[in-house]
């Protein structure tokens, strides 16, 4: 497999806005099952770094190598790499004026219906295939008789798990998670975490901002510690949690544990 | 004594509304103000959702400057000139050989309308939760569909009263069509009162049907918002943030 070559690469970003440097020259890679969680304090630029990944920020400088290709070139066709990269938001970001099963298979069914045309099949199929498919990620996480609900009906926690299995339905290679529990109520924060856990065990690349120190040292391969916007510490959990090295990493956790 | 005023009274209804099947050019007004209306409403709210629309995507990414630009300057003409001159020029001058009155007058309000729908549109749009076109653009939709499929149903439906509420409106205004002799229902009791010598009667029966259409409609804007805080509730929610 390609499995030395990292999936991202991030090379000298920077991103500004205005006169405010936000992310001052960041490089690092992140490789094919890779689970990073990014913490340091408010305002460092972790939800700035994790949006420059799939360019919902414009970088200002720098690269973002993404299978082969620069995705922080403007002339680059962004929508093709977000379909390989998911995301998920602090405040889920469902979309209101659709059923939970609507949600899911929308993206799916409007980008790649063409394409299954294409190739033969006819839309209805593929539609199914995508209905399928959806009620196939609805159970796993144990809502499939909330299919036909809207958003506005559930539970926080249930709203993640349901933006993060919709994230998966359009098959990423990588998923993006920013502070995904801390919107949610604290008896709601389990279920979501656990979801993240088995896609973790599963294998899938991950890229995490949150503030959960417990789950972070569960789950990261590696930890970045950002402060004004630069990585001011990386390491294993073990290394940055037990034996930081940055007098800034050991003030930070000083103050959250 | 008694008696014959009210004979006189009724034969003075009778003459405005029955006599020659003049009952008929009241129908007739009052389909033709129908007619400018719906035909108003639409162009108006294609205008003016167009308008909102452009000016949320030009904020969103900054891309369509000189289209917003454009778009400010109409709303900012339409809305700073009389309706009743604007009507004169297209009337007298654009449409000048073009006989179909009833169009004219519809064109006119719609071009009208679309700058008020505009701004009515806009608070519809900035209704919509930005996250909304974030999570469209993060699972590689395009910008035109997360605008269709998610950021437009949910602006419009943000919208809906007041747009109702301008319909309502212009069942009202058009009534200024009647300046340059389009035959709606305002237009009407002038007719009658040119063969009858009474303008009373006349006046008050086009009163009356304005006033029935306008409380009917609002009885139909009065269910849509108990229907759409009932979806809310249940679930159609636009706000559910
Ligand atoms: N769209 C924007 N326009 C202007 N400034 C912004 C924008 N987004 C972020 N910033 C600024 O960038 C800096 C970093 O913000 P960012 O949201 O990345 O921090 P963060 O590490 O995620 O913080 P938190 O833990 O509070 O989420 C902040 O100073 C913020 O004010
Ligand atoms: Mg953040």
């Amino acid at each position: 497999m390609e499995n030395n070559k990292p999936l991202i690469e991030v090379k000298n970003l920077v991103k500004s806005f205005g006169d405010n440097v936000v992310l001052d020259n960041i490089s690092t890679n992140i490789h094919h099952g890779e689970k990073v969680v990014v913490i340091g304090p408010s305002g460092s630029g972790k939800s700035t770094f994790l949006r420059c990944l799939n360019c919902l920020e414009d970088p200002t400088d720098g690269e973002i190598i993404f299978e082969n290709e620069n995705i922080a070139d403007p002339k680059v066709d962004i929508n093709i790499h977000r379909q390989n990269m998911g995301m998920v938001f602090q405040q889920f970001n469902l979309f209101n004026n659709k059923t939970v099963l609507e949600n899911i298979m929308l993206a799916p069914v409007i980008i790649y219906t063409k394409k299954a045309v294409a190739e033969g099949k006819t839309k209805e199929q593929f539609k199914k295939e995508c209905y399928d498919k959806a009620m196939e990620l609805l159970r796993r996480i144990g809502l499939e008789d909330k299919a036909n609900v809207y958003p506005s009906t559930l539970s926080g926690g249930q709203k993640q798990r349901i933006a993060i299995v919709r994230a998966l339905a359009m098959n990423p290679k990588v998923m993006l998670f920013d502070e995904p529990t801390s919107a949610l109520d604290p008896e709601m924060v389990g279920e979501v975490l656990d979801l993240i856990k088995e896609l973790a065990d599963e294998g899938m690349t991950m890229v995490i901002v949150t503030h959960e120190m417990g789950f972070a040292r569960e789950v990261a391969t590696r930890v970045l510690f950002m402060a004004d916007g630069n990585i001011a510490e990386e390491g294993t959990p073990t290394q940055i949690f037990d034996n930081p090295q940055n007098p800034r990493t050991v003030q930070f956790l000083k103050a959250v544990l | 004594m008694e008696h014959i005023l009210s004979a006189s009274v009724f034969s003075k209804f009778s003459k405005a509304f029955f006599e020659q099947g003049r009952w008929k050019m009241y129908l007739e007004g009052l389909g033709n103000t129908i007619i400018i209306a719906v035909v108003a409403a639409l162009i108006g709210t294609v205008i003016g959702v167009t308008f909102a629309m452009v000016n949320y995507l030009n904020k969103k990414t900054g891309k369509l400057k000189v289209f917003s630009r454009i778009a400010n300057v109409y709303i900012t003409i339409i809305r700073g000139t009389p309706v009743v001159l604007q009507l004169m020029i297209l009337y007298f001058v654009v449409f000048a050989s073009w006989d179909n009155g009833i169009m004219i007058g519809a064109i006119t309000f719609g071009l009208n309308s679309g700058a008020y729908v505009a701004e009515i549109a806009r608070a519809g749009f900035e209704s919509v939760d930005d996250g909304q076109m974030e999570a469209g653009r993060s699972l590689g939709m395009s910008t035109a569909q997360t605008m269709w499929h998610i950021v437009i149903p949910q602006a419009v439906k943000n919208c809906l009263p007041p747009l109702f509420n301008e319909f309502i409106t212009l069942v009202k205004e058009t009534a200024i069509v009647g300046y340059v002799g389009i035959m709606d229902l305002g237009k009407i009791p002038g007719l009658i009162q040119s063969r009858t010598f009474d303008y009373l009667f006349p006046l008050v029966i086009a009163a009356v049907m304005y006033l029935a259409v306008v409380l009917v409609l609002t009885k139909i804007l009065h269910v849509l918002e108990k229907k759409m805080a009932k979806s809310d509730r249940n679930g159609g929610a636009v706000n559910g943030k």
